[in-house]
């Protein structure tokens, strides 16, 4: 395992801080922004040769922005399967930008805000993720990054069509904007589908997790929009925001009214939730995150006055395999990790 | 279970709605379902447009995509491979297959016209303004000359002087 990496260990990344607007309901926004160099061939056509052209002179153009100034540049080559899964956990990379690690690259700035892929699908991703419910500043951030960038390497543009990136899903703006919502009420109360077609219909994509393909584990949805074109970021934005508002309206209806009217059902879940992480010797990942889902729930509503959100909020990720295994500084079977991770809600929610 | 709609067919969609704190439960069959939750126009799915895409015998809906045939000059991908891969092989891959890329950028994204952020606006800008300098300064050379052809000393010596301060606007935005 990589010691260059381990500095991200000794720091909660910003968008578990639990902090920021609704943060008891959003956990995070993000914005990403896809952009290419002009005239290079785009990361999965280029020859070996070209890819490496790419990362240099994108590693020459970050070294000399300010805003990027004292942050990681992590080689993907350079570090192991652990290392590779354990920045996936932290959302600083994708699945796609663990496969075929070379020259492929991940740039991440002071308190994990801003980082930048280099390599992946498009030439380079700018990422900009807040804790709770932050979309603007988020934007803000991105732009001011793509700004910068601008000034130092030539981006592919038509203007016409905006930003060329690798998938025509992308084209345009290249901004894709999310944000990740904790819902247990909605699901308790079987609203959650209903809720998540409105939502596809208005154009914007419902996921889990870790984004495309996953489970909504532990109750988490990121909703993002799904349009490039034909609207100003501002907008894209803005309607984004608009439908999130209704959703949060929803989760906290749904939170009142199961307090109104299935108060004990609730408490007992979440109280029995509690009891378990507190006793539990051997856990897997699948049944913590059902549990510190009602956890969070019965802290965000008072039920549990004693744990504070951001404790919460490290375990999701902490617990985490890779994250298990940089802690313990060693490889483990998933039969050690269940009890790693046992060991470490204990000691979490107990308070030492 | 028969639907609460129509009260005809077997309800095999279960809806709970909260309304006003009210929990109310809904049995519905799937026809009642599909009109109960088809106010908004239906949004394309990215996944059938490109199976779609590359289905060129399918009479599909709406803009048929005219097939494509040659590869992109400068990156050499084929239209079939993008086809196959979903994905373009350069940035010139734009203009090498607009004629097929143009809807169906309107298909995904219902437009094909970008209205975002401009590729760096403040050198645009820059260029604007600094087009308009020369324009102002050829215009003061040439008043000068006239001035000066017409002995029109004080007109002459303000225009002598706007040039010089058009000039060092213009090397200042150059630098």
């Amino acid at each position: 395992m990589s010691v260059k990496v381990d500095v991200l260990l000794k720091q909660t990344c910003e968008w578990l801080r639990g902090t920021g607007p609704n943060s008891d309901i959003v956990l995070s926004s993000r914005v990403r922004l896809a952009r290419n160099l002009e005239k290079v061939a785009f990361p999965h056509w280029a020859t070996k040769k070209q890819e490496k052209e790419t990362l240099e002179t994108l590693e020459e153009a970050v070294r000399h922005i300010d805003l990027l100034k004292g942050s990681l540049f992590v080689h993907m080559a350079e570090i192991d399967d652990v290392d590779k899964q354990f920045l996936l956990e932290r959302h600083l990379v994708s699945r796609e930008h663990m496969m075929q690690p070379d020259s492929k690259a991940v740039v991440v700035g002071d308190k994990e805000v801003v980082s930048l892929m280099i390599n992946e699908e498009d030439h380079v991703r700018i990422q900009v993720i807040q804790s709770g419910f932050n979309l603007q500043e988020c934007w803000r951030t991105a732009n001011r990054l793509d700004d910068a960038l601008l000034k130092k390497v030539k981006f592919a543009f038509h203007p016409e069509w905006g930003y060329l990136t690798t998938c025509p899903t992308n084209t345009g703006t290249g901004l894709r904007a999310s944000v990740m919502l904790h819902l247990p009420a909605l699901v308790m109360t079987k609203q959650i589908s209903r809720v998540i077609q409105a939502i596809s219909k208005l154009g914007m994509t419902a996921r889990g997790l870790y984004g495309e393909g996953t489970e909504a584990e532990g109750n988490f949805f990121q909703i993002s929009n799904q349009v490039t074109m034909g609207s100003v970021e501002e907008d894209t934005i803005d309607n984004l925001e608009r439908i999130i508002r209704q959703v949060i309206g929803h989760e906290e209806n749904a939170r009142k009214t199961l307090m109104k009217q299935n108060r004990e059902v609730v408490q007992d879940k979440i109280c029995r939730a509690n009891g378990t992480l507190k006793s539990a010797h051997i856990i897997s990942t699948k049944e913590m995150m059902g549990l510190i889902s009602m956890v969070r729930l019965g802290v965000d509503m008072g039920i549990i006055p004693d744990i504070d959100r951001r404790a919460v909020n490290e375990l999701f990720i902490l617990t985490q395999p890779a994250h298990l295994q940089k802690i313990e500084g060693k490889m483990l079977s998933s039969t050690q990790r269940d009890v790693k991770r046992a060991n470490l809600i204990r000691r979490r929610l107990e308070g030492r | 279970m028969t639907c609460d709609e129509c009260g005809k067919n077997k309800a095999t969609v279960h809806l709970t709605e909260i309304i006003n704190d009210q929990i109310t439960k809904l049995n519905l069959c799937e026809i009642c379902a599909k009109e109960k939750g088809s106010d908004v126009e239906q949004h394309f799915g990215i996944g059938d447009l490109l199976s779609a895409l590359s289905d060129t015998h399918a009479p599909s809906q709406g803009v048929d995509a005219p097939a494509m045939k040659g590869r992109c000059h400068h990156c050499g991908l084929t239209y079939d491979d993008f086809k196959k891969i979903g994905r373009l092989g350069c940035s010139e891959c734009y203009v090498a297959f607009k004629p097929s890329l143009v809807p169906l950028l309107k298909k995904i994204h219902g437009s094909n016209q970008h209205l975002g952020k401009s590729l760096n606006p403040q050198f645009l800008s820059d260029q604007k303004v600094s087009s308009k300098l020369h324009e102002e300064l050829e215009m003061a050379k040439q008043n000068l000359l006239k001035a000066v052809k017409g002995e029109e000393f004080e007109e002459a010596a303000s225009l002598r002087d706007k040039v010089k301060f058009l000039e060092k606007k213009i090397r200042e935005n150059k630098a």
